[in-house]
């Protein structure tokens, strides 16, 4: 292999592994970058909903299967989990972020103990036919454990873009990080718009979590790696742009993939962090948002 | 000297004479170790408090200030033969340095920010420590201590003591910042910063003043822990935990005071000893996360909070 291969392989990997990253910070994307709520429990929901993935395949369920099957349950988890929240905070005036952002991360605690109780410490992992098998282009090759979790990250944004842009529902959850007013003028209940967000949101974690169990095995704790970088990537992407999400997902997934190919695989879960960093040390704003 | 400033020297003082004369009448030195860790944790939860409590941003990152305080007095002591003393200082420098680093990449922009980088502190030092040879990487470094002055009664108990000393300068602190004029200007910053700023606070120099003592005390609670456990590694003093237990413990005693926290953090830990002889560690987590979520649901102003609610409505 030349080194043009090499590069080449690396850059593949680096977008394959950036749809999928997408696909973990789409939730969080919603949440935080719509409703502007600090979700920090969502990559811990994400495993949960590997943990769903792993349990159906128990019974032959294909992860891809099993993910479409855990939308609902995961749905209805994120507009229970809303109404706690909104019962707690929103009704007693203002909302306050610090607040709930530790209230997240007591509930992430919980999450991560909760799985290891019930299925204990160690790695969970999945079996599908395309798991072993690789897709040869040139020099470049695919492993299909890679390939299609991939694929998820631009399908879920591509519909998930169609239904904020065309539908009334859609359209009501992005009028809800406007000016929620003049929602609830117009004759919408704001609070039932975004608990409708949240449970959308959440339904994305099981499909981000059968991305991460497909790309290898998982634990209960496998989460907290994630935070820093789906955070990067939402504030990154400008605050709830979901084409830009994938974008800067892709791009972050690149970045990974040269330092640990070409400096030291031990650097890369640094590179995420400093990147975010940088972000909000010189443009806050993100990449594709406007300027608030 | 105001009169309550006299009450709290007095206090202090008594407080450091019961450590000293303490082992002479405990001689179970197991009371001193698990006492030695429940202080560590007021001196934890007090310097966080002075950035999440009176200043309002939250830091989930207080591992790796206190990581990089055991690190340093670590490595200080078996590279150069620089002893405790020396390490404490250095590990105050350099937390306050870390702290005026990460505010002054995040406070210009809002808090939730602050909060979610402080998130990735732990992750980049945590890397850092890991790579690096002459600091163990992932092996972590052997400490033997010199063995305790001949006025200590054992080594646990002159751990104990020093940890006495540094819980009661830090506590020290947190009430002078309290009370003089940067604690005004906090509580002014939590309020509302854009008021604060246009009646001539200066938000930002006052936050990053916050940062750096907080960061510095957090630095100093690590820098004994190598002598304490003569062992140090990356998964032990970055431990989620300790960042669980810096917030968890000023929020359950009340945020706006410094007795907040030294009272949460009393309470937290020394249940958290007695639950680490009966139960999991995984247990202790949980325990401690849903308590965490019921202070933030049912009572955000913590003990104090409630306690000045029931003083309030009683009438007198």
């Amino acid at each position: 292999m030349t080194t043009l291969d090499i590069l080449l392989n690396v850059l593949v990997s680096g977008v394959l592994f950036g749809s999928i990253y997408a696909v973990v910070a789409l939730g969080l994307a919603i949440t935080f970058g719509i409703l502007h709520i600090p979700n920090i429990a969502h990559p811990a929901l994400v495993i949960m909903g590997g943990y769903f993935v792993v349990q159906a395949n128990r019974f032959g369920i294909d992860p891809l299967i099993a993910a479409t099957l855990g939308i609902v349950p995961f749905y209805l988890l994120g507009m229970l989990l809303y109404t706690f929240y909104a019962n707690t905070f929103e009704r007693r005036g203002r909302a306050e972020v610090l607040q709930s952002l530790t209230l997240f991360f007591g509930l992430s605690l919980v999450i991560e103990i909760f799985l290891v109780l019930v299925f204990g410490s160690e790695l969970q992992s999945v079996s599908a036919p395309y798991i072993g098998t690789s897709l040869k282009l040139g020099q470049i090759t695919i492993p299909g454990r890679l390939l299609v979790p991939a694929l998820l990250g631009p399908v879920t944004i591509g519909l998930l873009w169609l239904y904020f842009k065309y539908t009334n529902s859609g359209t009501a959850i992005r009028a809800v990080a406007h000016d929620e007013r003049a929602l609830s003028i117009a004759g919408l209940d704001p609070a039932a718009v975004k608990r409708r967000a949240f449970g959308l949101a959440t339904a994305t974690a099981v499909i981000g979590g059968a991305a991460l169990v497909l790309i290898g095995p998982i634990d209960p704790f496998g989460g907290r790696f994630q935070i820093g970088r789906v955070f990067a990537i939402v504030v990154l992407a400008g605050m709830g742009s979901i084409p830009g999400t994938l974008v800067v997902a892709i791009m972050l997934g690149i970045a990974e993939s040269l330092v640990s190919s070409y400096l030291n695989p031990a650097w890369s879960p640094g590179v995420a962090f400093a990147i975010l960093l940088a972000a909000l040390a010189l443009r806050p704003q993100g990449l594709f948002g406007a300027a608030r | 000297m105001t009169r309550n400033s006299k009450i709290f020297l007095a206090a202090a003082l008594a407080v450091l004479l019961v450590g000293l004369l303490a082992p002479h009448v405990l001689k179970n030195p197991f009371y001193f170790f698990a006492g030695y860790v429940i202080l560590q944790y007021v001196v934890i939860a007090t310097g966080w408090n002075i950035l999440g409590g009176y200043a309002g941003y939250i830091n989930f990152g207080a591992a790796g200030f206190f990581g990089a305080g055991a690190y340093a007095s670590a490595f200080l002591f078996n590279t150069f033969d620089i002893p405790l003393w020396g390490g404490l200082v250095a590990a105050c420098l350099i937390g306050a340095l870390l702290g005026v680093l990460m505010g002054y990449l995040t406070l210009r922009i809002q808090g939730v920010y602050f909060a979610i980088a402080t998130l990735g502190l732990v992750i980049i030092l945590e890397t850092i420590i890991h790579n690096i040879p002459a600091l163990g990487g992932a092996r972590g470094i052997v400490v033997y201590g010199p063995p305790p002055p001949a006025w200590a009664a054992g080594p646990s108990q002159y751990m104990f003591f020093l940890m006495l000393l540094i819980a009661v300068a830090s506590v020290s602190l947190a009430r002078w910042m309290q009370i003089s004029w940067v604690g005004r200007g906090l509580r002014a910053v939590r309020a509302s910063e854009n008021a604060a700023e246009c009646s001539g606070v200066p938000t930002l120099r006052l936050k990053l003043l916050a940062c750096a003592a907080s960061g510095a005390v957090l630095a100093a609670a690590g820098a004994p822990y190598p002598f304490y456990t003569s062992f140090v590694e990356p998964v032990t003093v970055f431990s989620l935990l300790i960042g669980l237990n810096a917030i968890a413990m000023p929020l359950i005693g009340g945020t706006r005071t410094w007795l907040g926290p030294v009272i949460g953090a009393l309470l937290l830990a020394s249940t958290q000893q007695i639950a680490t002889i009966t139960i999991s560690s995984e247990l202790n987590i949980l325990f401690v996360g849903i308590v965490l979520i019921a202070f933030v649901a049912l009572a955000p102003n913590g003990i104090l909070g409630l306690v000045a609610r029931r003083s309030r409505e009683t009438p007198r």
